[in-house]
């Protein structure tokens, strides 16, 4: 049973429709690449399976796992560029998404915190000040805040978008060890054709889905080639 | 000097006032490092323009100024909140539009019913002498109040302050937490109005936060360090409001835009030296 499915979805900001009739489905341990250019519906689509926005149409179906079991790295915002933190304090806050009643947090989340960091390779980094880091070090303690929320499955939207060529690549590198090692599903939004080819299916969205299924088979498609060959460069 | 600090205590009204002003000091900076932080500054200046505006209407019916305060307050704070989570430039504007039209209907229902008198006098610029006993009561009541359920909150608190969105998404009740910290600062605002004054309360949301952010770069180091720096500007403020005979809530401010300056040069040799 596909752990999450897609039927006909269609999703509107009011009148204005996002995306429409997308039908897809992906298995528990896949790592799904979402591409598409910009504003062909893809971070609302990472909305509506985070459960932030409801489908106007169609229904979006999760068979055991709920939303709050889904981690999330948010497409980058210039929002914290000069939030006084710590990079603990970041990566702990993951931990509150399955802590209901308990105010504090106990020496489990620390450990579970800890270890997160450790995965991302920057417990190093665990005293530092989040406004002080580089780009790339921000995206891996966000990604750790994610694995303390989650340890199944992990939604990111285009998570090396800003970065350099060399750090996006170590980003791409730790998100496909999570996947082989860890087993955790991924669906990533990535302009990155290259970043694409590591995963194992596609869904290229044109405000609805233009290709869906394996990533051998995409790059003989007409979409990818319309993607890489039309013109259109979507650097970030 | 200590005997002059003696004397200064062993008047009942300093003492009150020293006691209420450093809770409310505390509750206000620690709700203003999210406030801040979120973008939500204006809130605290709007609550405090309504909140006049609701003590005299309530002073020109004959009505106990802060047994309407409170409620409209926080029905202002509800308000404020939702327009303020629009987003939009419009928003900020509508902010703007209450806070001025809640001052005005304040200042026209006083000087309609009694003139502005020095009752109404003390609301806006503040005064030490107005509190009385049961003001010390329940400024203590509810100070520590909000100072508990800010610590059991913290932690959601800095998650809903540092992201919104990933909160919603990993099911914390977002709206819920904004909900409270606007509530909080409502109650500490009305309560803390009547010493500081509804003009100038609202730098005491703003500017503990501000030298705290200076300095420090934790989220923890900066709730404390804003929580004290404002208890140390208070009573700064307060000790020369009385030696010098200048107003509380003006000596208060001032003293925080000193520890302010104070702070953002420290800031700025650390970050030289880094
Ligand atoms: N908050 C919003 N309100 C109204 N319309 C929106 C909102 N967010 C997105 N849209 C619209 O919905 C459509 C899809 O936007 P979306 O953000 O999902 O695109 P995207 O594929 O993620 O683009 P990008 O590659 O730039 O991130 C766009 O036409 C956009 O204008
Ligand atoms: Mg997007």
């Amino acid at each position: 049973m596909p752990i999450i499915e897609c039927k006909n979805l269609t999703m509107a900001y009011g009148s204005h429709i996002a995306l429409r009739d997308l039908s897809f489905a992906i298995e528990a341990g896949d790592y799904l690449c979402i591409v598409g250019e910009n504003g062909s519906g893809k971070s609302t689509l990472i909305k509506g399976l985070l459960g932030l926005q409801q489908p106007k149409e169609g229904k979006i179906i999760l068979n055991g796992i709920t939303h709050r079991e889904i981690g999330y790295l948010p497409q980058q915002s210039m929002a914290q560029k000069d939030f006084p933190a710590s990079v603990k304090e970041v990566v702990l806050s993951g931990c509150l998404s399955y802590k209901h009643r308990t105010p504090f947090y106990s020496a489990d989340d620390k450990i579970k915190a800890a270890a997160a960091l450790e995965k991302m390779g920057i417990s190093d980094l665990e005293k530092r000040s989040f406004r002080a880091l580089s780009g790339g070090q921000r995206q891996r303690v966000l990604m750790a805040r994610a694995l303390c929320a989650a340890d199944r499955m992990l939604l990111l939207d285009e998570p090396a978008a800003a970065l350099d060529p060399q750090a996006s690549a170590e980003l791409y590198a730790l998100i496909g060890d999570l996947n082989k090692k860890e087993k955790m599903t991924i669906i990533m939004v990535s302009h990155d054709l290259d970043a694409a080819g590591k995963a194992d299916k596609i869904l290229h969205m044109a405000n609805g889905c233009a290709y869906f299924g394996s990533t051998e088979q995409y790059y003989h498609s007409d979409v990818c080639h319309h993607l890489t060959g039309g013109g259109h460069h979507h650097h970030a | 000097m200590l005997e002059s600090i003696a004397v200064m205590f062993s008047y009942g009204f300093m003492a009150r006032a020293f006691i209420v002003g450093i809770l409310t000091s505390l509750c206000l900076a620690l709700l203003g490092v999210s406030l801040v932080l979120k973008r939500y500054s204006m809130i605290g200046d709007g609550l405090s323009h309504v909140g006049f505006g609701a003590v005299a209407v309530a002073m020109a019916l004959g009505a106990a100024p802060l047994a309407v305060a409170v409620p409209v307050v926080m029905i202002a704070a509800f308000l404020l909140l939702m327009i303020s989570d629009d987003g939009s430039f419009r928003g900020d504007a509508a902010v703007a539009v209450i806070s001025s039209s809640a001052l005005a209907i304040g200042v026209m229902s006083a000087s309609l019913s009694s003139g502005i008198n020095s009752d109404v006098h003390s609301y806006l610029f503040g005064s030490v002498l107005a509190m009385s006993k049961s003001d010390v009561m329940l400024s203590v009541a509810v100070s520590v109040a909000v100072l508990l359920l800010y610590v059991i909150c913290y932690n959601r608190i800095f998650a809903i302050t540092f992201d919104e969105t990933f909160g919603r998404a990993t099911g914390l009740k977002v709206d819920k937490y904004n909900t409270l910290l606007a509530m909080l600062t409502a109650v500490t605002v009305v309560v803390g109005m009547r010493m500081m004054g509804a003009l100038l309360i609202s730098s005491l949301v703003i500017f503990p936060a501000l030298s705290a952010m200076r300095v420090f770069s934790s989220f923890r180091s900066v709730v404390i360090c804003s929580a004290l720096v404002s208890a140390v500007g208070f009573c700064i403020g307060i000790a020369a409001s009385y030696w010098l005979n200048t107003p509380a809530g003006a000596s208060v401010v001032i003293a925080n835009l000193v520890i302010f300056l104070t702070f953002s040069t420290v800031g700025a040799v650390l970050k030289t030296n880094e």
